[in-house]
Parts: C-alpha cells; sequence; structure tokens
C-alpha cells in the first residue's frame, strides 16, 4: 500500500486546527423529545488540547447533548460551533475533522478488522494508515479476525480505531467503556491517555465517576438535562468542602426509639456537611484525623455506639450525591 | 494498491459483496436453490412418450379389433367387471357388444377418455371395413420451447430476481439500522447516496453470477431455448432487479427490527408468488383482477423475459411490460429517498 504524504509524522500527533480558541462552544441548547426535556439549556466551552468529561446518571441528557455536538441530532433552540464551524454551513467539513464514536454500534460481524478499518477509512480526505489505527487501538494479533469473534473490549477498541482512522482533531467518545469487564475498562483508559498525551481534543461521556476522574481534565456534571456543576474534579471535590467522607451506622439498645442528633455533629471542626441515607451516615471532613474522635465523642455523649465505620477521599460521586441527594449508580 | 480500490464508493462496494459472499444461507438462496427448484419441476413434469391408453371389450372379436390401434391396450372382460374396472380407473372405455351395435361406455369429463373414445370408435369401424374417404399421414415434431421446464424457466428467473434483490437490499439496511450501524456510517463523512448505491452496485455484479448460473444450467440440462438477443435479456435481469432492488428500499426504509422487514418483505412478495405466472400462466386469473396482475411488477418481468426467451420477441414490442418495470423503479425510489431513516 502506498504511503500518502498526508499520513506522514507521529501518528498520533494533533494535527493543527485551522481556527484558534475554543474547539467547542455550546450555547443556549436545548431538545426536548415528546414529553421529556432532554437538554435543558446547556452552555458549555471545550479548549482544544482538552480531555472534557460529561458525567451524570442515565437519562441526563449526555448522549443527547453530544450527538447534538456529532451533528446527528437537531437542537430546538441553541447554537453549535465546533472547529469554528457549525452544522448548517460546514457539514462536509466537519465530518472529515471530527471523530466519533458511538453508544453501542455493531460492526458487521463477517467483516475483518482490517476491512472494517479499510472501509471507514475511504470516507476521510485525510487519515492514518490502517496499519497505525490497529496499532493505536492495539488490536494487532486481531486484524484479520472477524469482528463476531473479538471480545467487547476488543470491540470497543474497534469503534475507537474506526473513529481514529480519519485523524480527527475532536474526538466524542459516547460511553465508551460502558458494559466492559474492569480489566477491558482499564485497557481502554490507558488508550485514551495516549490520545490525550498525543494533544488530541477529547470529549467523551460516562456515568462512571472514576473514569471522568481519571481521564478528563475537567467535567460536567449533568442531571435532569442540565449542567450542576463544571470544573477540574479536584475543584468540584474541593467544592464539597471536604477532601474526606466518614460514613458510619449506630447500633445499641437505644436506637429503636431515637434518631442521632446531627447538631452536635456538625458542630465538630472540619465537618462540612451530614446526610442520612438509608441509615447510613455521611459526613464530608476536611480534617480527617481531628474529626474522627470527635465523632466517636458525640456519638459515646448521645449513647451510640458504632455499628459500622467507613472513611474514604472524597470523588465525584461524592459530589453528585452532594448536589442532588440521590447516587449516581441509583440510576 | 490502486487509488480506485481507496475510493469510498468501491470499498463500500466490496464490503457488501464479501458480506454476501460469507453468508451461506444467502448465497444458498440465491444460488443453489432455484437451480434444485429447476431439477425437481423438470423431473416432475418431463416429456414421457405418449401414453398408451387403457380399454376393455366384452368381446374377443372387439378386443382384437381395438388391439390394432397401438394407442390402445385392450383386453376382454365381463361387462359387470368392466364397468368395475371403470369406476377404479383401471380402464379409461369399456366397449360392449350388443345385438344391434357397439355402446361405449366412458367418462366424457375425462379428455383421455374422450381420446380412447376416438381411438376405439376408428379401430372398430376400420375392422369392420371403413375406408378413409381423404388420405391422411402424420408428421411428428418435438419441439423444445414448448415443454413445461421451458415455460417455467423463465418464471424461476423472475422470481429469483425478486427474491434476491428485495432480501439482499431490504435485510442488509434494516440490519445495519437495528444495529446502529448505519447510524455510525451517517456520523462519518460517507456521501449517503454513495451507501445505497453500492448496494446497487454488487447487487448488479452478484446478479451477472446468478443469471449466468441458473440460465447456464438451464440451457446445458434442459436445453431451454434462448430465442430472443442475450443482451436484450441481461438489459431485462438487470431492469428486474433494479426495480425489485427499489422495493426492497422502500420496505427498509423505515422498518426498524428484522422482524418487521421480514413481515413486509413477504406481505409484497407473497401476492406476486401467487399472481405472477411462476409456476403457471396468470392469464388464468379472471378477468375481473387482470389488470392488477398485469401491473405487478413479477407480472411484468416474468412475461417479459417469457417474450425473449420463448418466442424471441425484440424489445420494441416489449413496451408494456419494461414500461412497467420502469415505473416500479423510479416510483418506489423516489418515494423511499425522501422517507429512508437513517438511524
Amino acid at each position: 500500500m502506498s504511503t500518502p504524504a498526508n499520513s506522514g509524522g507521529a501518528c498520533t500527533a494533533a494535527p493543527e486546527s485551522s481556527a484558534g480558541g475554543a474547539s467547542l462552544l455550546l450555547r443556549g441548547l436545548r431538545k426536548a423529545y415528546a414529553d421529556v426535556v432532554a437538554v435543558d439549556g446547556i452552555d458549555l466551552e471545550v479548549a482544544r488540547g482538552e480531555c472534557f468529561g460529561l458525567l451524570g446518571p442515565n437519562g441526563a441528557g449526555k448522549t443527547t447533548t453530544i450527538e447534538i455536538c456529532e451533528g446527528l441530532t437537531t437542537p430546538d433552540a441553541g447554537t453549535v460551533e465546533l472547529l469554528g464551524l457549525n452544522w448548517q454551513a460546514g457539514a462536509n467539513q466537519l465530518r472529515q475533522r471530527i471523530g466519533i464514536q458511538l453508544q453501542e454500534t455493531q460492526f458487521p460481524e463477517k467483516l475483518k478488522v482490517e476491512e472494517t478499518l479499510r472501509l471507514f477509512r475511504s470516507f476521510y480526505r485525510r487519515w492514518i494508515a490502517v496499519e497505525k489505527a490497529i496499532r493505536i487501538a492495539q488490536l494487532e494479533e486481531k486484524r484479520s479476525s472477524r469482528v463476531g469473534g473479538l471480545s467487547g473490549g476488543q470491540k470497543q477498541r474497534l469503534a475507537m480505531a474506526c473513529a481514529l482512522v480519519g485523524d480527527p482533531e475532536l474526538l466524542f467518545l459516547d460511553e465508551p467503556t460502558t458494559g466492559l469487564d474492569p480489566q477491558a475498562r482499564r485497557h481502554l483508559w490507558d488508550l485514551v491517555d495516549d490520545l490525550k498525551q498525543a494533544g488530541r481534543t477529547i470529549i467523551l461521556t460516562t456515568h462512571y465517576m472514576e473514569e471522568a476522574e481519571r481521564l478528563c481534565d475537567r467535567v460536567a456534571i449533568m442531571d435532569h438535562g442540565k449542567i450542576i456543576a463544571l470544573g477540574t474534579p479536584k475543584q468540584l471535590i474541593a467544592s464539597i468542602g471536604g477532601e474526606h467522607i466518614v460514613e458510619f451506622a449506630v447500633g445499641g439498645h437505644a436506637t429503636a426509639d431515637r434518631a442521632v442528633e446531627t447538631a452536635p455533629l456538625k458542630e465538630i471542626p472540619g465537618v462540612q456537611s451530614h446526610r442520612v441515607d438509608a441509615g447510613l451516615h455521611q459526613l464530608s471532613v476536611s480534617e480527617l484525623h481531628t474529626a474522627v474522635p470527635r465523632i466517636f465523642a458525640a456519638l459515646a455523649e448521645q449513647g451510640f455506639h458504632l455499628s459500622e465505620l467507613r472513611t474514604h477521599s472524597a470523588s465525584l460521586e461524592d459530589v453528585f450525591v452532594r448536589l442532588t441527594g440521590r447516587n449516581l449508580r441509583d440510576e | 494498491m490502486s487509488k480506485l480500490s481507496e475510493s469510498s464508493l468501491a470499498q463500500l462496494t466490496l464490503v457488501r459483496m464479501v458480506l454476501f459472499l460469507r453468508e451461506p444461507e444467502a448465497v444458498f438462496w440465491i444460488f443453489v436453490f432455484p437451480i434444485l427448484l429447476a431439477i425437481g419441476l423438470g423431473i416432475a413434469f418431463r416429456n414421457r412418450p405418449p401414453d398408451v391408453l387403457q380399454v376393455g371389450a366384452t368381446t374377443p372379436q372387439l378386443t382384437s379389433a381395438l388391439a390394432a390401434d397401438k394407442g390402445l391396450s385392450a383386453a376382454t372382460m365381463s361387462e359387470t367387471d368392466g364397468a368395475h374396472a371403470l369406476a377404479t380407473g383401471n380402464i379409461l372405455l369399456l366397449a360392449i357388444q350388443r345385438p344391434e351395435g357397439v355402446i361405449y361406455q366412458f367418462d366424457d369429463t375425462n379428455p383421455d377418455a374422450r381420446i380412447a373414445r376416438l381411438a376405439a370408435d376408428r379401430a372398430i369401424q376400420t375392422a369392420a371395413g371403413r375406408r378413409d374417404a381423404v388420405r391422411a399421414d402424420n408428421r411428428l415434431v418435438h419441439e423444445a420451447g414448448a415443454r413445461y421446464i421451458d415455460f417455467v424457466v423463465p418464471g424461476l428467473l423472475g422470481m429469483n430476481l425478486m427474491g434476491s434483490a428485495m432480501w439482499g437490499l431490504g435485510f442488509s439496511i434494516v440490519e445495519a439500522r437495528q444495529k446502529k450501524l448505519l447510524k455510525r456510517m451517517v456520523a462519518s463523512p460517507m456521501p449517503r447516496w454513495q451507501y445505497l448505491v453500492s448496494f446497487l452496485l454488487s447487487r448488479l455484479a452478484v446478479l451477472v453470477l446468478e443469471v449466468a448460473a441458473f440460465l447456464g444450467f438451464a440451457r446445458l440440462v434442459f436445453g431451454v431455448p434462448f430465442r430472443g438477443s442475450l443482451w436484450q435479456l441481461g438489459f431485462l435481469c438487470v431492469l428486474t432487479s433494479l426495480a425489485f432492488s427499489a422495493l426492497g428500499l422502500l420496505v427498509a426504509s423505515r422498518a426498524k427490527t428484522m422482524e418487521a422487514a421480514s413481515g413486509l418483505m413477504n406481505l409484497v412478495m407473497l401476492p406476486m408468488w401467487i399472481l405472477s405466472g411462476v409456476f403457471f400462466s396468470a392469464s388464468r386469473f379472471p378477468a375481473v383482477i387482470q389488470p392488477i396482475v398485469r401491473a405487478l411488477p413479477l407480472t411484468a418481468a416474468i412475461d417479459a423475459l417469457r417474450a425473449n426467451m420463448l418466442q424471441g420477441e425484440g424489445l420494441a414490442r416489449l413496451a408494456s411490460p419494461v414500461a412497467i418495470l420502469i415505473a416500479w423503479l423510479v416510483v418506489p425510489f423516489a418515494v423511499s429517498l425522501r422517507i429512508f431513516r437513517w438511524r
């Protein structure tokens, strides 16, 4: 196969964008289906070279938002600007410059990996060689296998390779690891890491907070079609005030007829907030080592003893819980 | 690799063909099934030497008179036995000797029995001394083109063109839609028209093999005649295949599941299997429904194929079936382009 000039250079190097500034700009985006408002007024800006995550439970409007960005869904209101272009005027050019991985695409089972990639490569004016895409996705051993024989993780990496084969400036990944086992998920994370290192702009959706924390430079937390928090994972975690979460449950004879008084707990220095969920108390705490002994003392004073105690570093999950009062995974 | 093989239309067409050839069931239905069907029908309806008709007579004199005709095989039996043999279908006619003459006992609704009556009477009258007023001789012809297999091969060809085009297009498109592949394709810069055109191109490529294999078989094994121009026959096959591709596209343009597509597909094809004269002439249907029968694309296709192959008619005389096929190509294609659902 001849190697065209435009595929030269490091395979993972991000192409130069012709337009400076934001890779993605959303203003006042809205989309309603029949009786459900899927996206309810979203403003967003993603810089070049950024890995940006849309995090939220199923049904939060992540996929609708990303599909509007990808030009697959027309918004009811609002503007979308990608790489300085919009879908009305620059659709053909945009399709050439973005890479897309959709949720649950099933490639033809009887087609081989390299045949699938060769097909997708043929759609692009500038592209990376099929061999390179195979190498990036670490599918070398499977290049002549039929798609039907691939594992879930391999299929997902093939989808990623199909998104990359057009050498995109902007990459959209919709729930890239949903349904994968933990090992395959970590494998895919490494792959996204490499793409990040190479400087590509990536926008991904996920409902795994550890995925967003691990991969994303900035995260928007979505719920009911709105962005309810936006920032770096560190900023978001810091915004709930405590870096640590203390969870405890109380036992003992006295629990049947009275509840734990929460006022003394909230007065403990370093305790930022308190909530109870199904008998489990959650405190967000900034100084774990000084707060915990005082929590013990306050409970002992009320005549309770602990039946359960756990602490962990605060995560985006805790941010979501704090903002919505619900668990991310309950949905 | 050449530039051509890297073009998206070439890749799409190639992928389409590769996927077809890797589907053993599809290969069976399109290549093997019509040939098996032709073999079966060829055996069932093979031409046999003229049948000898079984008759009975009540006297040995009558029996010997009847036996003089090569087309009759006569046996002597009593009137009672003869009546029983007639009732059970062992003989077609019983000749009964009476003082005043001969009585022929037979079922006049059975064409063979009527033939037996004519032959038996001629044999008995000749034996009794009748002479023909005019001398008559026979010249026998057994011509290819008038047999059932000759009639049925263009019918099977039309049916096969319909099935392969409709299933080939309809099923693949609905499958791609159901598996969200269609959505993924339109999310890429692939020109949408190329996706649809790649189906037609791969269809035409398979068509060449399919028609050549089937007609080649019919020619070699059954000696089915090709009296019309071969390129016109090719044109009719292409036109038929494109018309049914358009219909397949229409069926597939909205269906979201394979089940819905199968149902629609059978709904469209079933009436044509029955009405369009694949196995027997469509003119057997009552005059009231003839306009409908004539307007069906499969009827038009089979009429045109038969006229070409069996009567050697040129395209100029096939204007009406060709016009019907073109209408079935243009209208469903235009409608499906308007209503096609890409996701």
